[in-house]
């Protein structure tokens, strides 16, 4: 076969890529689910007929996916040809959401399409959709107790639900009578489907128009090159052996940290990140199932090298090893429902923390690294309904070598926008009595790190449980390279007048709230890079000027003397000195 | 009969088009943009022009002083007051990054922390008084803000789209103590709810009132010095003009001011030239601004974002910008593909062919080696580039790599480039629910008729459209567009439970306010037109889809029809199981002004009788794989019935057309060239 030329396979390129922007869209346009249409909890790609290997994926799908619909796909490959699973036909779609069958939690519903060419299955479209519930025994999904999977929700192995083109109502009637808030789910079910079928035709005309053989090349090419585009980055990493450890909070059942304990070594132009030693599955649903560790391990990666693009050939040279008997590689009936929102995050931090000090100038302290999951549950007498209603809330990230963190950014393994004080409030009896920048939680540093969220939300009026999963309660996101760490994420609820602070800080379920009661919400600031005392001074007293640190802590924790908002610099460098004497 | 300038202040550019609709002349001026006055830069373009300014009856003028200002973060000092506890809300945004990969990029709000202060009051959602304002702590915060060096105030409250009592209230407390009328209140300019898109769209407005005001200002007392008698009028976002005396008022409007006067160039040519439907191409430097037209109308969005987490929601022309122009920098990646841009050499140092000193191969480079660009034109750059150069540029920084010659590797990135920008363009069309090989392509600016027909080609649309002036269409666009007034109304009800009289009343008193707006300003317009459309969705969806109505008294039954045909044909999904649900009302009120010949903008006696006599000469140019000997034309002899078959090239004085191998031009009445685009795509 002639080698390709580099031109045919740019262009190549742009159309697979192009094919999944295009099913994003309509994905997200035609959703109802507000996880999907305004929060892009979502994603489109294209599969190996073979093995289901990511062919492409969209570059605005949601990033926590990126590795788990590929392991997804080679799992429903398999079990097609071992018998398992029915054997599809042209029109066909498959409906899954089981976690152990290459899922992330059991929201996350997958499709998958087989695309076929001259009568044989060519490749796989498919795509994922964060459903609001799948029924289980809170709604949403998320239950901070839960001690086995048949507590979260309804479990679909893969089947087809739409056969010939036709949705199957008998497998659609089941699913309804087992989630709630079934009536709308109409309108994702179609729109999910539509976007493989936008998918289909447009890689009908890719294909038509270059010729099979030569796609088939180009992929081919395409993944031997983003292979070796991500060594190129690995031979820049220096040779050795860099350890982090990454702590959860609980797994919400049990009071204790759980350990990710990484190292990360380069062999060759290949990684390895070994868990081995991390703590073992858990009893609430803290737990991570193989595919979402992979996909976590692969997103950081991606965060760190962005120029790569999305295919199985970027995540080739890197190995996971060690995950087997650990709370990152957990198996039936292990509950899972905090692995794709949280305990991917704390992956994704151990990977940055390992890895800021081989490449500095790549990589960020950590992030807030939370999803900030509060779920407030009840009925509205003025509205006469029963109401379900998510706060998701970003922090503070990381500074790095490039600057200070972002304030206020949404969850490293997300893309998503929050929704508005006022939308929030036209639709559940909240009000929102704070909703501002979390002062003096950024982690000191020469870069600081960004600043997290402080809100309090009041119950109007009826009954209402409140719910959290969040994280980095116990611990700060952790600073890097002599910086601070930032602040923890704080849970307050105010009932009657008495403050009650959850045992396991940074979750708890079913907190029975009257009108009046209020939730307070500090979500963690990212940590720091970098000595603070190495920071400029004028930075620091623009922080001061704006509120963003005291004028107390720029003296503590950045030895800077900041008066009516302008540096003293005697002060200052007295301030310094000292620090610099203690130290030598 | 009268005489009408249109003025656009582009970012390297001032251009002038006057025309004198009694002698039929025409005068056309390009004058270099004075960033620090554009006012001197646009008296040059009149005094280049050689027109007498006393002698205009109407001078419009299309800017882009508060875009960059905004872009560039020079804004006036503005302050905020907000409802207590939510003073973050324009910084905190909608919790989101600058990427979706990379957990760097910073943000930076346009009004500073300490700018923005905060004051007890409350609504809730539904309107209802929770806390009554604080008038005292208001006055208190003016006074600090104003001690501060605040030239411009935003008074932001929550909910104050469900009832403004507050922000009014706040208002006329302002309008005693405030020494200007530089005051925003939030609701004013958005009566929607979203507090972070409503409060940046009003910060942003603050921040650029004062720099319009004085900007207009200076400019109509200059153009009033040289003996101008009558109002200056001001193009807004929405493609719509505005008096300079109330441009300020709403001066967020203006931010898309350059781009929609060409996009109202556009439709108003292609309407003329039978193709009202259009994908429209303006290729520049650094980007490429796409817009759609259907049926001669510009899309409108509410829902622009100028720049990352910078929302302005007001009604504007739907314009995207694609990060491709001329001045892209090709380059082989880690892994040996070739990438054209994201990066670009920008207007300084430019393409290596500018001869300031660019050292980086782009895509007018590419364009240079292929003979497209004419390489003769060379010679009159000052830094004295040679083609060889630039040659060897492409053969070791690209070729080398690649395996090829510089000329094939300039072919290479022509193509890539094509590539991914007809790719943008199609995400444009698909985004807004079109098929772009239903639309003809209408390529200006300097690079767009360059790339017009190969783009074509690409996205599968069949007909590329040139207008005669490709390098003055915003000024333009200034002299034919129409006066513009946008109304956005919140309903927010399931259709069943909607009031219908309510509905016809709303359109109703909206068309009323409209008019009574046109008929203050001092322009003659011929008739009133109305557009009135409903955004809806299914009860439960976040995104909406605009409905196009065919009057302001729509029945129930009439508009779930439409709905549910748009739906239909925008996802291919029907849901009987869902009830639509009604959520604005939009209403544009346009008073059309007589129509403009546009077949004076090619001097009628410069036209030779043949295509034979406009040809200036041959020369070679790279299609498909290979050097043909192509004809060259110049666009300003040709008859005006010119048909010219490809491979051909077009040159004027500030734009150059490809026609490739296989391709027809044809030439019309108004001095446009349609190019029919032959060749599978």
């Amino acid at each position: 076969m002639t080698p390709l030329d580099p031109i045919t396979l740019s262009v190549i390129q742009a159309g697979l890529s192009q094919t999944c922007d295009e099913m994003d869209l309509a994905f997200t346009r035609a959703a109802f689910s507000p996880v999907i249409a305004e929060a892009n909890d979502r994603a489109d790609g294209i599969y190996s007929a073979e093995d289901g290997s990511l062919i492409a994926q969209g570059p605005d799908g949601l990033p926590v996916f990126v590795g788990a619909m590929q392991e997804s796909t080679r799992v429903l490959v398999e079990r097609i040809r071992a018998g398992i699973t029915a054997a599809p036909e042209p029109g066909d779609v498959y409906i899954v959401n089981d976690p152990y069958l290459g899922g992330t939690h059991l929201m996350d519903v997958r499709f998958a399409r087989p695309f076929y060419r001259d009568g044989k299955i060519w490749c796989w479209l498919s795509n994922t959709g964060h459903w609001p519930d799948t029924g289980g025994a809170v709604p949403g999904g998320f239950s901070a107790s839960a001690t086995s999977v048949e507590q979260e929700g309804l479990r679909l192995p893969p089947v087809r639900l739409f056969k010939k083109g036709v949705l199957d109502q008998e497998i659609y009637q089941i699913i309804c009578s087992n989630i709630r808030v079934a009536e709308q789910r109409i309108g994702d079910v179609k729109a999910q489907a539509a976007a493989l079928d936008v998918g289909a035709a447009r890689l009908e005309k890719l294909l038509d128009r270059y010729g099979d053989a030569v796609v088939e090349q180009a992929i081919a090419e395409l993944r031997a090159r983003a292979a070796e585009q991500t060594r190129a980055h690995i031979r820049a990493i220096p040779e050795g052996r860099f350890e982090a450890t990454a702590w959860v909070d609980s797994d919400g059942v049990v009071n204790e940290p759980l350990a990710i304990r990484l190292a990360v070594e380069r062999a060759g132009d290949g990684l390895v990140f070994d868990f081995a030693g991390s703590s073992p599955p858990c009893t609430g649903p803290m737990n991570s199932v193989r595919s979402t560790t992979l996909s976590a391990v692969y997103l950081a990666m991606r965060h760190i090298f962005p120029d790569v693009p999305i295919s199985a050939g970027a995540f080739e040279p890197l190995e996971v090893r060690g995950i087997e008997g650990t709370f990152l590689d957990a198996h039936y009936p292990r509950p899972v429902s905090g692995c794709a929102a949280e305990t991917s995050q704390r992956i994704a931090e151990a990977v940055f923390l390992a890895l800021v000090n081989a490449i500095p100038d790549k990589v960020t302290a950590a992030p807030a690294g939370t999803s900030g999951n509060f779920g407030l549950g009840g009925s509205d007498p003025a509205k006469g309904r029963n109401f379900v209603m998510y706060q998701l809330s970003g922090g503070g990230y990381g500074g790095s070598a490039l600057g200070d963190g972002l304030s206020n950014g949404c969850s490293t393994i997300g893309i998503s926008k929050a929704p508005p004080v006022e939308i929030m409030e036209q639709q559940f009896p909240i009000l929102f009595r704070r909703y501002a920048l979390r002062e003096g939680s950024g982690g000191a540093g020469t870069a600081r790190g960004g600043l997290g969220l402080d809100y309090e939300i009041e119950l109007r009026r009826g009954e209402a449980r409140a719910s959290f999963v969040m994280d980095h309660g116990r611990f700060g996101p952790p600073g890097a390279r002599g910086g601070a760490d930032g602040a923890p994420n704080t849970i307050e609820v105010v009932r009657g007048g008495v403050s009650h602070v959850p045992q396991h800080l940074s979750k708890e379920q079913d907190i029975a709230m009257r009108p009046g009661d209020r939730v307070r919400v500090g979500t963690p600031g990212g940590g720091g890079y970098g000595d603070p005392f190495a920071r400029d001074a004028e930075a620091v007293a623009e922080d001061v000027r704006l509120g963003r640190v005291s004028a107390k802590d720029a003296a503590a924790l950045y030895g800077v003397a900041v008066a009516d908002g302008a540096v003293d610099p005697a002060a200052t460098d007295a301030l310094r000195a000292r620090r610099d004497r203690e130290v030598s | 009969m009268s005489v009408v300038a249109g003025v656009d202040v582009g970012g390297t550019f001032t251009d002038l088009v006057w025309l004198d609709e009694g002698t039929r002349a025409v005068r056309l001026a390009k004058a270099p943009t004075t960033p620090r006055n554009q006012a001197f830069g646009v008296l040059a373009a009149f005094e280049q022009a050689g027109v007498d300014v006393g002698g205009v009856d109407l001078i419009v003028h299309g800017t882009t002083a508060t875009t960059n200002a905004v872009l560039e973060r020079r804004l006036s000092r503005a302050g905020m007051i907000a409802t207590e506890g939510f003073r973050d809300i324009i910084e905190l945004g909608r919790r989101t990054r600058p990427q979706a990969y990379g957990m760097t990029g910073s943000f930076t709000p346009v009004i500073p922390r300490d700018l923005r202060l905060e004051v007890s009051e409350r609504m809730d959602a539904e309107g209802n008084v929770l806390t009554p304002l604080d008038e005292d702590a208001l006055r208190a915060a003016a006074a600090r803000l104003l001690e501060a060096g605040c030239e411009s105030v935003v008074v932001h409250f929550l909910h104050a789209y469900a009832n403004p009592a507050h922000e009014i209230r706040a208002g006329e407390i302002l309008s005693e103590i405030w020494p200007n009328a530089y005051v925003t209140l939030g609701h004013a300019l958005l009566s929607e709810s979203r507090e972070f898109e409503r409060g940046v769209t009003a910060s942003v407005n603050a921040s650029v009132q004062p720099l319009l005001q004085r900007y207009v200002d200076r400019l109509a007392e200059e153009l009033r010095d040289r003996g101008y008698a009558h109002d200056l009028l001001v193009m807004n976002g929405n493609g719509g003009m505005v008096s300079a005396r109330m441009v300020a008022r709403e001066a967020a409007k203006t931010v898309m001011s350059g781009p929609a006067s060409g996009v109202m160039a556009a439709a108003y040519t292609g309407r003329r030239a039978g193709a009202p439907d259009l994908l429209t191409y303006d290729m520049g430097g650094t980007s490429t601004d796409v817009a759609l037209i259907r049926d001669a109308k510009p899309a409108v969005s509410n829902e622009i974002e100028v720049e990352y987490a910078m929302p302005i929601h007001v009604p504007m022309v739907d314009v995207r910008t694609v990060g491709a122009g001329g001045g892209s920098i090709a380059r082989v990646n880690a892994s040996g593909l070739l990438e054209v841009g994201p990066e670009s050499a920008g207007a300084d140092p430019g393409p290596i062919c500018y001869g300031r000193g660019g050292t980086r191969p782009t895509i007018s480079d590419a364009n240079l080696l292929l003979g497209r660009l004419d390489p003769s034109r060379l010679n009159a750059v000052e830094g004295g580039v040679r083609i060889e150069d630039v040659a060897r540029v492409f053969e070791a920084e690209l070729g080398a790599p690649l395996g090829l010659s510089a000329t094939e590797a300039a072919s290479a990135v022509i193509r890539v480039a094509n590539a991914r920008m007809a790719g943008a363009i199609r995400m444009v069309s698909l985004s807004l629910g079109e098929d772009p090989r239903d639309f003809a392509l209408f390529a200006f600016g300097g690079a767009g008729p360059l790339h017009a027909v190969a783009l074509a080609r690409e996205l599968g649309v069949p007909r590329v459209l040139v207008p005669a002036r490709p390098g003055i269409t915003n000024a333009l666009g200034c002299v034919v567009a129409d006066l513009r007034h946008d109304f956005v109304n919140t309903v927010n009800r399931p259709l069943d439970g909607a009031d219908m009289d309510e509905v016809h009343a709303v359109f109703a008193r909206r068309i009323e306010e409209g008019r009574a707006l046109i008929a203050q300003e001092s322009v003659a317009v011929e008739r009133i037109e109305t557009i009135c459309s409903a955004d809806m969705q299914f009860i439960g969806q976040t995104h909406l889809l605009r409905v196009a109505l065919d009057g302001p008294a729509p029945a129930r039954e009439d508009l779930q029809a439409r709905f549910e045909r748009a739906y239909w044909d925008r996802f291919r999904v029907s849901l009987p199981e869902i009830r639509p649900s009604l959520v604005n009302l939009s209403v544009s009120v346009i008073g059309v002004r007589r129509e403009i010949d546009l077949a004076l903008l090619i001097d009628p006696e410069g036209r030779r009788a043949t295509v034979a006599e406009a040809r200036t000469g041959l020369r070679p140019v790279w299609f498909d794989g290979g050097w043909t000997d192509t004809p060259v034309y110049r666009r300003e002899h040709l008859p005006w019935d010119a048909v010219i078959d490809g491979p051909a090239i077009v040159e004027q004085l500030d734009a150059t057309l490809v026609i490739d191998p296989g391709c027809t031009a044809r030439g019309d009445a108004d001095g446009n060239l349609m190019i029919e685009i032959g060749g599978a795509a």
